[in-house]
């Protein structure tokens, strides 16, 4: 180590891809440390400000193909844990810091109403954690380092859907729940390192992608493989490993909800494109068989089948929740057929997918604090008392359903776009099917609102400006990503290329 | 346990040897089998002991439980602050050569010795504030009930 190359002093625009992380790792502690809830709001604040200019940086740094690889410790790869940031995961850094920078001015009023003030200080630790958990997972370029990212947010996760106990104790059971599915998700995956390790002797992504040429036949290499997809795809909430998702959604505070929706199940799917297109080679006959006879139907059964659930939900939050297994379906279908124009359809939807739920929740969120409830049958009649509330919630479920001008349209788009490069019509026809049903429960929801009188005497008001404004924010987000898509389409066109073109650049 | 006079005059003997012992585990953890996590293990024994015998109260008069809150932060400060320092002297973060440049070697002692603390403080907190946990804890059925 003392004949560390890197003599030269490094400026803070190198340390970026670790600063990103270790901001709010460091934020976390001194949240604890000073104990007021006020003061821990303004640190979290801060430390997720911070990290979402971090990451915005570094996307422009990366949009033209490059690649930043920073060395821990001043130990090199592969020997050394690397933070290796190209398009793909610069594309999702940006997305998991800027949901939780808007979330968290929300955040505020909304705790209060949901959390005892005591607690206040240890959920915006929990929430750091989980926030940092989430950001490594995606910086990192070590499969081991993924997994102790995983494990951090996971802990985290499971402590936070936990506090959604005040407002109704079935929080604990689906806390529960997931904490024993997710613990089996996450062992999965170490497993799966464990046999790549055996099989290879690294640990670095790039590097593994370089030594795993040519042991196609391997019995590790392709068992390691399986424990890793059921692994994370439990933490994706791929189809039938969906089941801890709806509960933990439904009973965690309304604040958790939203950041967990637009952006815990988007990094686990990362981490899913990342060791299917980059790690292992997506022309090794297991894996591509696998993409088309099991990633792809079990992609349009949760499609259909989510969707028809959500259509029979009373409450609204489990409608919602029903409704992102279904949009994890076309990421996972976009991921089965392999190409770039599919990769980027996947890529382009965890982004316009993470926005428009994240607007969805946030008025979940503020019905919950104006009626208490979040069931329909509270629900009637809102969209004159919470106009304002209630108009985001139709852009969000305009954007949903895929309307032409929202950023649901642009990400079904290049789905169908990339069904269509490979001939299979009848996969457009599907999507196109499934929207359908989209429409169905978005529009259920629009008539609880709007059509159906309101129960007489209960006078409820708009919520506060804080609320507000972040939601709006995120509404008009969905509209401007719908008509502008330089950015997005770019940078998850570049990310695609470079994920297919594995760890030879 | 106001009974058990032998338990608690051998407690009493135990606590401080198993406290040294714990600091001798921390600070050699370089040289021979052990460091932050077994020391901040062992260092917490001798709390979990004096409370198992002394009962809950009397553990908490000596370390409350909102100081092991605040211990576990300060920890995780430890450890993630030397990666801070190390990138305030323009180097990689976590790289202990920096701490001393004219002699690297030195420098990686002295990282290792603060990150190890850092985590002996942090598992020491965490240990003792699961035992209160757990200890503070109602019963849901009393013994009687049963």
């Amino acid at each position: 180590m003392s004949s560390s190359p890197e003599q030269t002093a490094l400026t803070i625009i190198d340390q970026l891809p670790v600063l990103t992380v270790v901001v709010p790792m460091l934020a976390a502690p001194l949240c604890v440390l000073f104990g007021n809830r006020h003061i821990a709001w303004i640190i979290t604040f801060l430390a997720s400000l911070l990290s979402f200019l971090f990451a915005f940086h570094m996307l422009f740094q990366v949009l033209d193909g490059d690649v930043l690889s920073y060395h821990l410790g001043g130990w090199a790869p592969p020997l050394g844990i690397e933070y290796r940031i190209d398009a793909a995961n610069a594309f999702v850094l940006l997305l998991i810091s800027g949901i939780s920078t808007v979330v968290l001015p929300y955040a505020r009023k909304s705790i209060e109403h949901e959390i005892k003030k005591v607690s206040h200080t240890l959920f915006y630790c929990c929430y750091l954690l989980c926030f940092t958990g989430l950001l490594g997972m995606v910086a990192t370029g070590d499969a081991f380092n993924i997994f102790v990212f995983l494990e951090i947010s996971s802990l985290s996760t499971y402590v936070l859907i936990a506090m959604g106990a005040e407002r109704d104790r079935r929080a604990l059971t689906s806390a529960y729940d997931y904490l024993i599915l997710g613990t089996i998700g996450a062992t999965f995956f170490v497993i799966g390192i464990g046999f790549l390790y055996m099989a290879t002797g690294t640990l670095n992504l790039a590097d593994l992608n370089v030594r795993m040429a040519g042991m196609e036949d391997n019995r590790t290499i392709q068992a390691a493989f399986a424990f890793i997809i059921v692994g994370m795809g439990l933490k994706a909430a791929i189809y039938p490993l969906h089941l801890w998702l709806p509960s933990a959604y439904t009973y965690a505070p309304s604040v958790v909800t939203i950041f967990l929706a637009a952006t815990a199940t988007k990094a686990a799917i990362y981490v899913l494109l990342r060791f299917m297109f980059s790690v292992f080679q997506p022309d090794f006959i297991f894996e591509l068989n696998t993409l088309t006879w099991i990633i792809m139907p079990l992609a349009i059964v949760a499609m259909f089948a989510a969707s028809l659930i959500a259509v029979f939900q009373t409450n609204l939050k489990r409608l919602l929740a029903y409704s992102s297994v279904a949009q994890v379906g076309y990421m996972i279908l976009g991921m089965g057929l392999a190409s770039t124009t599919g990769l980027t359809a996947t890529i382009v939807h965890l982004f316009n997918h993470g926005i428009t739920k994240a607007v969805l929740f946030m008025v979940v969120g503020a019905f919950v604090m104006r009626t208490g409830s979040s069931f329909a049958k509270h629900l009637t009649g809102l969209g004159k008392q919470m106009p304002l509330t209630c108009g985001a919630f139709v852009i969000g479920g305009l954007s949903l359903i895929g309307v032409p001008g929202t950023a649901g349209f642009i990400s079904k788009w290049v789905l169908i776009d990339a069904a269509f490069q490979q001939d299979l019509w009848w996969l457009a026809l599907l999507i196109v099917a499934s929207s359908l049903l989209a429409v169905i429960y978005v529009w259920k929801m629009v008539e609880v609102l709007y059509m159906q009188p309101a129960p007489e005497g209960v006078i409820v008001k708009d919520v506060p400006i804080s609320m507000l404004v972040p939601m709006w924010l995120m509404a008009i987000a969905c509209i401007y990503f719908g008509l502008d898509t330089d950015l997005t389409l770019t940078s998850a066109r570049v990310a695609a290329e470079g994920l297919l073109a594995g760890g030879s650049n | 346990m106001r009974h058990h006079l032998i338990l608690r005059v051998i407690t009493k003997l135990l606590v401080g040897p198993i406290i040294i012992f714990a600091l001798y585990v921390q600070f050699h953890g370089e040289y021979s089998p052990g460091g932050g996590f077994q020391a901040g293990v062992i260092f917490a024994v001798a709390f979990i002991l004096f409370g198992i015998v002394f009962g809950l109260e009397k553990v908490k008069e000596v370390f409350p439980a909102w100081l092991v809150h605040k211990f576990t932060a300060i920890g995780v400060l430890l450890y993630s602050g030397t990666g801070v320092v190390s990138m305030m002297l323009g180097a990689n973060y976590l790289n202990y050569s920096a701490l001393n440049p004219e002699n690297p070697q030195a420098g990686q002692v002295a990282g290792i010795i603060a990150i190890e603390l850092g985590v002996g403080i942090t598992v020491a907190a965490v240990m003792i504030a699961i035992y209160y946990a757990f200890a503070g804890r109602p019963p849901v059925i009393d013994d009687e009930d049963w």
